[in-house]
């Protein structure tokens, strides 16, 4: 059921005795089954691209690789729905004319480690989130029973929606075999528009985006931590459409479009040390100038940092100041062993009583990857 | 006394006597929701003022082991909202205050009981709208919206309730009032937010959301349809999203319900068609149009023997007036009807429409068909008379048959009203035994006493029992944790 774990089978650094590699929902289940027999505390690994990401485990018995849990299970182009196995690479999804529209900021992601973390990209200011896009979801709980949600339809309000409850959970409530999402359609055409401008111009700069009605698919900011700062407006349509929003937003950016995109476009900003932090949109120029490159989604008021390792915990600190002060929030997604042991990762967590609570009811041996997530969970 | 005459006792004293209804008349106008053949006549009825005043009520109810049900407009077609004959029924019609409006983050704050379409007119001044647009949008509450995540002839391009709310205040079944989200994305933790939205008041009531904005769209252009068959009009609309092109919305009404639209409020549809799409394109000028060609165009060659275009907001809203007065206008061609809501996945639209053809016939009822087209969210009229003997019986029969039709195709029994009192009953026909199971581990993580609007969404109650805890060394407790 299970080998025996060799030296790069490590969690945040924490070694596992046992690796499992499932190839079916079925084979997930009596692996998992056996697991909680056994007492085992488990990991799921997909891509390993976020491995680092979150807390170390407690304790860790047994990691689940989902590398054999590949492949479309199904593509209905006429519904535009696609129903994808857990362990399949996000860049080897093969949906002719049609795309998911989840940005992988990082090379190798699986669907299941981009539901299980939520990440996202530049393109979630149009399209939203893995958990606006995920409709339907097959998950083995800790217990190695099979539960779906959802189902293959994009419109369905029957039952509780548990694919939101594992969308970002950090694999703490179970193990995601099976998802289905909605799907949109590739835009023919695409254009890029830029402006560097002094950090004191963004916020006009950003509004006045807002206000043209063009309908950008992203709009990304990169900013480094002292200097000018980039805006990239993403438009996508048809030709003629996107030939005039970006000129629009060329007059009101005074930037010029280009189908080119930036290199920095989409990919995570940090080196050692990366925060991620939300505020309300008006006050993402709230978030430039304290000591680390920003960059993302300005157009959702998403942003990612990169905190330098010398000054990390007072950097952290004082941009968890300020996004908390904008009514938002501040987690820090990776860091070296030092800079953990010195600053908090997660931030002030609004209603982790009750994510106490929906835990122990899920994983009552607190047997999933425990303490990867927020408050210790 | 019996504990309901103690909770009010103590309401009334907590809270003030113009918050409490107890008067054997007065709570009749309470006693069903939107889907009226169902009622119950509630034990109590609580208008609190505020969020401290809904936590109180709920929190005196949890003391007293009373269920509650939370209700806002009481426009829900899945008697979501119907009362418990024991309990206490909270409505929240008098928290109806936009607290605030911020085009600058795209967002407004409102309470529960505020209108649907009175946060668009809010927004509106600011180029700004909320997009879920429920038919009945005029009258339905935010609260029920959330409770319902409800969708909407637009939702196809833009989604559901849950997809535009971002925060909301919350009341827990414990009467706890707790935030989940704010105006800010992605707060950290569980998203109980998102399975919060949609869970029909068996979670919590909301006292406080906060809802995204939409920018207006700079340009809107609307497609009337008609064609000899719903065969055809369903191949136009494959045909429009095989090329590609997503629409703000495209609805289809079947030849019965275009003749009940027609009696009910003239709205001119095209003579002798066998069904009408409505095609609505929004975005920016020089997109819509483009694309706007391309769905005349396929619209034609699919067999649209008449197209008409609105040159105006008024013929807008005149091709709209008949889709969204539908359900209503029903009653102009029969004395009863049930309003059906099921979903397929839409390439099976042609057959699925034949085969409850066939369904209508053996049961010799009438259907008459309304449908989001774009999505697969059918909703069918079963017309009847109660006056006749046995005839509602087999109305109720086929609406069943829809909905068994719905999960052959692999689509869904509900895809906007909800499961509620009314499709308990069809969930373990969806889901297994395991997967509402899974969703109750949901429910007794919020709800251990099972007192929020006990009954609906599942089939069976269950208990929660306690967690089984095994004690492990090493574990810090929970108050060592930030």
């Amino acid at each position: 059921m299970w080998t025996t774990a060799g030296a790069q089978d490590t969690v945040a650094g924490v070694p596992a005795r046992f690796v499992a590699a499932p190839a079916s929902t079925e084979e997930a289940a009596a692996v998992l089954a056996a697991a909680a027999r056994d007492d085992l505390a488990v990991v799921v690994r997909g891509g390993g691209t976020k491995l680092d990401w979150g807390v170390p485990p407690r304790r860790l018995d047994l990691i689940v690789d989902t590398r054999r849990l590949t492949g479309v299970v199904e593509h209905a182009a006429g519904d535009l729905i696609t129903v994808v196995r857990a362990g399949t690479p996000l860049a080897a999804l093969d949906l002719p004319g049609q795309q998911l529209a989840l940005d992988s900021p990082l090379p190798g992601a699986t669907v299941g480690g981009t539901v299980a973390v939520n990440t996202s990209g530049p393109r979630r200011m149009l399209y939203g989130t893995a958990r606006d896009l995920l409709i339907g979801v097959t998950v083995v709980r800790p217990d190695g029973r099979v539960a779906h949600s959802g189902g293959k339809v994009v419109k369905n309000v029957a039952g509780y929606d548990l694919g939101k409850l594992f969308t970002g959970a950090y694999g703490t409530l179970g193990l995601v075999t099976e998802c289905a999402f909605r799907l949109h359609p590739v835009p023919p055409v695409a254009a890029i528009v830029r402006r560097t401008a002094p950090a004191d111009r963004i916020g006009a700069l950003l509004a006045a985006v807002r206000a043209e009605q063009a309908v950008p698919s992203a709009v990304e900011l990169d900013a480094p931590a002292e200097g000018e700062v980039t805006l990239a407006v993403l438009v996508e349509g048809t030709a003629a459409g996107v030939r005039d929003r970006a000129a629009r937003l060329e007059k009101v950016l005074g930037g010029p479009a280009t189908d080119e995109f930036p290199p920095w476009w989409g990919r995570y900003p940090w080196d050692s040390v990366g925060m991620k932090l939300t505020v309300p949109l008006s006050r993402v120029p709230d978030l430039l100038g304290l000591g680390a490159a920003v960059r993302g989604s300005a157009g959702t008021g998403v942003l990612y940092a990169d905190v330098p390792v010398a000054s990390a915990p007072a950097v952290v600190e004082r941009l968890r100041a300020a996004a908390v002060r904008a009514g938002g929030h501040a987690v820090v997604l990776t860091a070296p062993p030092a800079v953990r042991e010195v600053v908090d990762m997660w931030g002030p967590v609004a209603g982790l009583a009750l994510m106490r609570r929906v835990k122990d009811r899920f994983d009552p041996e607190h047997r999933f990857a425990p303490g990867r997530f927020v408050g210790g969970i | 006394m019996t504990t309901l005459d103690v909770l009010a006792a103590r309401l009334r004293a907590e809270l003030g006597a113009d918050r409490i209804v107890n008067d054997r008349q007065e709570l009749r106008t309470y006693e069903c929701d939107g889907l009226a053949h169902y009622k119950v006549v509630p034990g109590l009825v609580v208008l609190p003022r505020d969020a401290a005043e809904c936590a109180r009520t709920v929190r005196a109810c949890v003391a007293a082991g009373v269920p509650y049900v939370a209700r806002g407009s009481g426009t829900g077609l899945s008697g979501g909202a119907l009362p418990h004959a024991e309990g206490v029924l909270i409505v929240t019609s008098r928290m109806r205050a936009i607290v605030e409006v911020a085009p600058d983050d795209e967002r407004a704050v409102v309470e529960p009981g505020v209108i649907n379409l009175h946060v668009t007119r809010a927004a509106t001044p600011h180029g700004y709208y909320y997009a879920p647009d429920p038919s009945s949008q005029q009258i339905c509450s935010i609260g029920g919206n959330v409770a319902e995540n409800s969708g909407g002839a637009h939702c196809l391009k833009y989604g559901f309730t849950t997809n535009h709310v971002t925060g909301a205040e919350v009341v827990t079944p414990d009467g706890e009032l707790i935030e989940l989200g704010g105006r800010a994305p992605d707060p950290p933790g569980y998203d109980l937010l998102g399975a919060f939205v949609g869970s029909e008041g068996t979670l919590g009531i909301a006292t406080r959301v906060t809802v995204r904005l939409t920018r207006l769209p700079e340009s809107v252009r609307t497609l009337l349809a008609a064609f000899a068959t719903t065969d055809q009009a369903g191949a136009a609309t494959s045909a429009i999203i095989a090329a590609g092109v997503v629409p703000a919305a495209v609805e289809m009404m079947d030849a019965l319900a275009i003749e009940a639209a027609e009696a009910a409020v003239a709205c001119g549809y095209p003579p002798g068609a066998g069904a009408v799409l409505i095609v609505e394109l929004d975005g920016p000028a020089a997109e819509v149009d483009a694309q706007f060609d391309q769905v005349t165009a396929l619209c034609e060659a699919n067999g649209a023997f008449e197209l008409r275009i609105a040159a105006d907001a008024a013929q807008r809203a005149l091709f709209w007036k008949g889709r969204k007065s539908a359900f209503a206008a029903v009653g102009r061609i029969s004395p009863d009807y049930i309003v059906q809501d099921g979903v397929i996945p839409r390439t099976a639209l042609p057959e699925v429409l034949h085969r409850i053809g066939e369904v209508a016939r053996e049961h010799g009822v009438r259907v008459a068909n309304v449908f989001h087209a774009g999505d697969g969210n059918l909703h069918p009229l079963v017309l009847f008379d109660d006056a006749v003997p046995g005839e509602a019986g087999r109305a109720e029969e086929v609406s069943g048959a829809i909905i068994d039709l719905c999960i052959e195709y692999g689509g869904s029994i509900t895809g906007e009203h909800g499961v509620g009192m009314d499709k308990a009953k069809y969930m373990p026909r969806m889901f297994t035994d395991d997967d509402l199971e899974t969703m109750h581990l949901l429910r007794c993580a919020f709800d251990p006493d099972g007192l929020a609007n006990p009954g609906k969404v599942f089939p069976t109650p269950r208990l929660c029992g306690e967690v089984p805890r095994r004690h492990r060394a090493g574990e810090p407790a929970a108050a060592e944790l930030f």
